[in-house]
């Protein structure tokens, strides 16, 4: 068992640690775009409404492996110079991520009790300050929990990019293979990778929880 | 009725031949109203006849199809920072009192001031220190809404419209969402408020304030302004039926 793991150390490191670096760098760019994205689905300004509503509604009925396939295959086909794989795993997994982290934000939004931005707007604030002040800060709360789901499903999705060779966590059962190790007690070790992972997100989400207790 | 014609062309709040509508409904009915600097103004009327939406059209949190309103002898700007600028100059209180519920009660007066007035920290909330303590909160200052009364809060958020040093408050049925006991500490600083010389516009059922502090009760029925008088005339003699039926109504209670 053991040395299944241990003779092949550098493999598994260098795996999960790319999926790692996959998970983070997507995973803010995700929150980033998709925090956007979820304003635009609640500004007062009808374009920038139908363009979120768009976005989600074709991004969250394509499959993940489609986006990879567009930006990987798409891009070559068109003759883009796309920078390195890992980055375009990213952009596959932002893109696709974006679009589910911006329905959390707006059902977040939708929690809050609508006098609440009523007030701010009769105050003097701007569209981005009722959001950034009162609203979200407020949401947030409501936000977390399907938050840490998007990003758990997030790093589970990291996986798909081993079919674009992106030599993430996903790509060493196939290595493995090639070099005779035993498959099932590869895809054990896998899982207990991806677990040991999880866990930080659990102690971040009950930190977040606490953080945000109301008074 | 001669005064407040006179009043239309120099008001601090003019309204003319202004439209609403929602859908098929009419909700305000070519409304002319003219506010002048200091004056209180009651409106009252049955439920759904426009009190809220002519409110809310004032600072522009509803647009209007047709007409002009202008504040100042400036029209209403219709976004950005100008439409931020002006909500900032109109005070509103709602029924609901809307305190931002994740700050504290001293935070909900200084936030405006900080945020959209860009005041110093120290001045605004010396400031919004003083207005607590003018609405007899200021020992609650470090408490959440949800910790007050719903009498409390509503003083809160007549300190919040202040901060802002605005032209005119509008309130929209301050005290319907009240206990009977804490009405009236809320109408005292209300008519406290008036005394001062604040411009206000009032809806509200509530006949003692209209008599103690309004200079002109507007009544309203199905989106239309069907009478305009100063509030003794209209309590005692209403000319309209819709008037006397109202009254009738509010009076048995
Ligand atoms: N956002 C809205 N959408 C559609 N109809 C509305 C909206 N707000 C108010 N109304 C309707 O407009 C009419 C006037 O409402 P309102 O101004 O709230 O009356 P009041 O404050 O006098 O009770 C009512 O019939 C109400 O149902
Ligand atoms: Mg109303």
């Amino acid at each position: 068992m053991f040395s299944v793991l241990t003779d092949n150390w550098p493999l598994f490191r260098d795996g999960f640690w790319l999926t790692i670096r996959l998970f983070l760098v997507s995973g803010v760019l995700s929150l980033v775009f998709g925090t956007a994205l979820g304003a635009f689905r609640v500004s007062p300004v009808p374009a920038l409404r139908g363009f979120g509503t768009g976005y989600v509604n074709i991004l969250r009925n394509t499959p993940l492996t489609l986006v990879f396939a567009f930006l990987f295959f798409g891009a070559a086909k068109m003759d883009l110079a796309l920078p390195n794989p890992f980055w375009t795993a990213v952009g596959a997994l932002t893109i696709y991520t974006s679009a589910f982290i911006c329905e959390v934000v707006r059902s977040g939004v939708n929690t809050i009790a609508p006098g609440q931005a009523e007030a701010a707007r009769a105050v003097g604030m701007s569209f981005v300050q009722v959001l950034t002040i009162v609203v979200l800060p407020q949401a947030f709360r409501a936000i977390i929990p399907p938050l840490m789901s998007v990003l758990i499903a997030l790093l589970k999705n990291t996986t798909i990019a081993a079919g674009f060779s992106v030599v993430e966590a996903g790509s060493i059962p196939a290595a493995m293979s090639e070099r005779g190790e035993n498959q099932l007690v590869t895809l054990f070790w896998i899982t207990i990778g991806f677990l040991i992972l999880i866990v930080p997100l659990i102690f971040l989400q009950r930190w977040a929880e606490r953080r945000t207790a109301v008074a | 009725m001669s005064d407040s014609d006179t009043l239309t062309k120099t008001g601090l709040v003019a309204l003319t031949g202004v439209n609403k509508h929602f859908g098929e409904l009419h909700v305000l009915k070519d409304i002319n109203l003219s506010i002048d600097q200091g004056e209180v103004v009651v409106v009252i009327g049955p439920s759904g006849s426009g009190k809220s939406t002519l409110c809310r059209a004032i600072n522009r949190l509803e647009t209007i199809d047709s007409g002009n309103i202008l504040l100042d002898g400036q029209p209403l700007p219709s976004e950005g920072k100008a439409l931020a600028k002006l909500r900032a100059d109109v005070g509103m209180v709602f029924q609901s009192f809307n305190l931002f519920a994740h700050k504290t009660i001293l935070q909900n007066v200084t936030l405006g001031p900080l945020k959209v007035r860009k005041t110093d920290p120290k001045q605004a909330e010396q400031r919004a220190m003083e207005l607590l303590e003018r609405v007899g909160v200021a020992n609650q200052a470090s408490k959440y809404p949800a910790q007050l009364s719903g009498g409390q809060q509503q003083r809160v958020a007549i300190a919040r419209a202040l901060a802002m040093d605005p032209k005119v408050i509008l309130f929209d049925e301050p005290t319907s969402a009240l206990d009977p006991e804490m009405i009236q500490e809320v109408l005292e600083v209300m008519i406290d408020l008036a005394k001062q010389g604040m411009t206000m516009v009032v809806v509200t059922h509530e006949m003692g304030f209209a008599r103690t502090a309004a200079n002109r009760v507007v009544f309203m029925a199905d989106g239309e302004i069907v009478e305009e008088a100063t509030p003794e005339t209209f309590f005692t003699n209403p000319t309209s039926r819709r008037a006397q039926d109202f009254l009738g109504k509010i009076l048995k209670h």
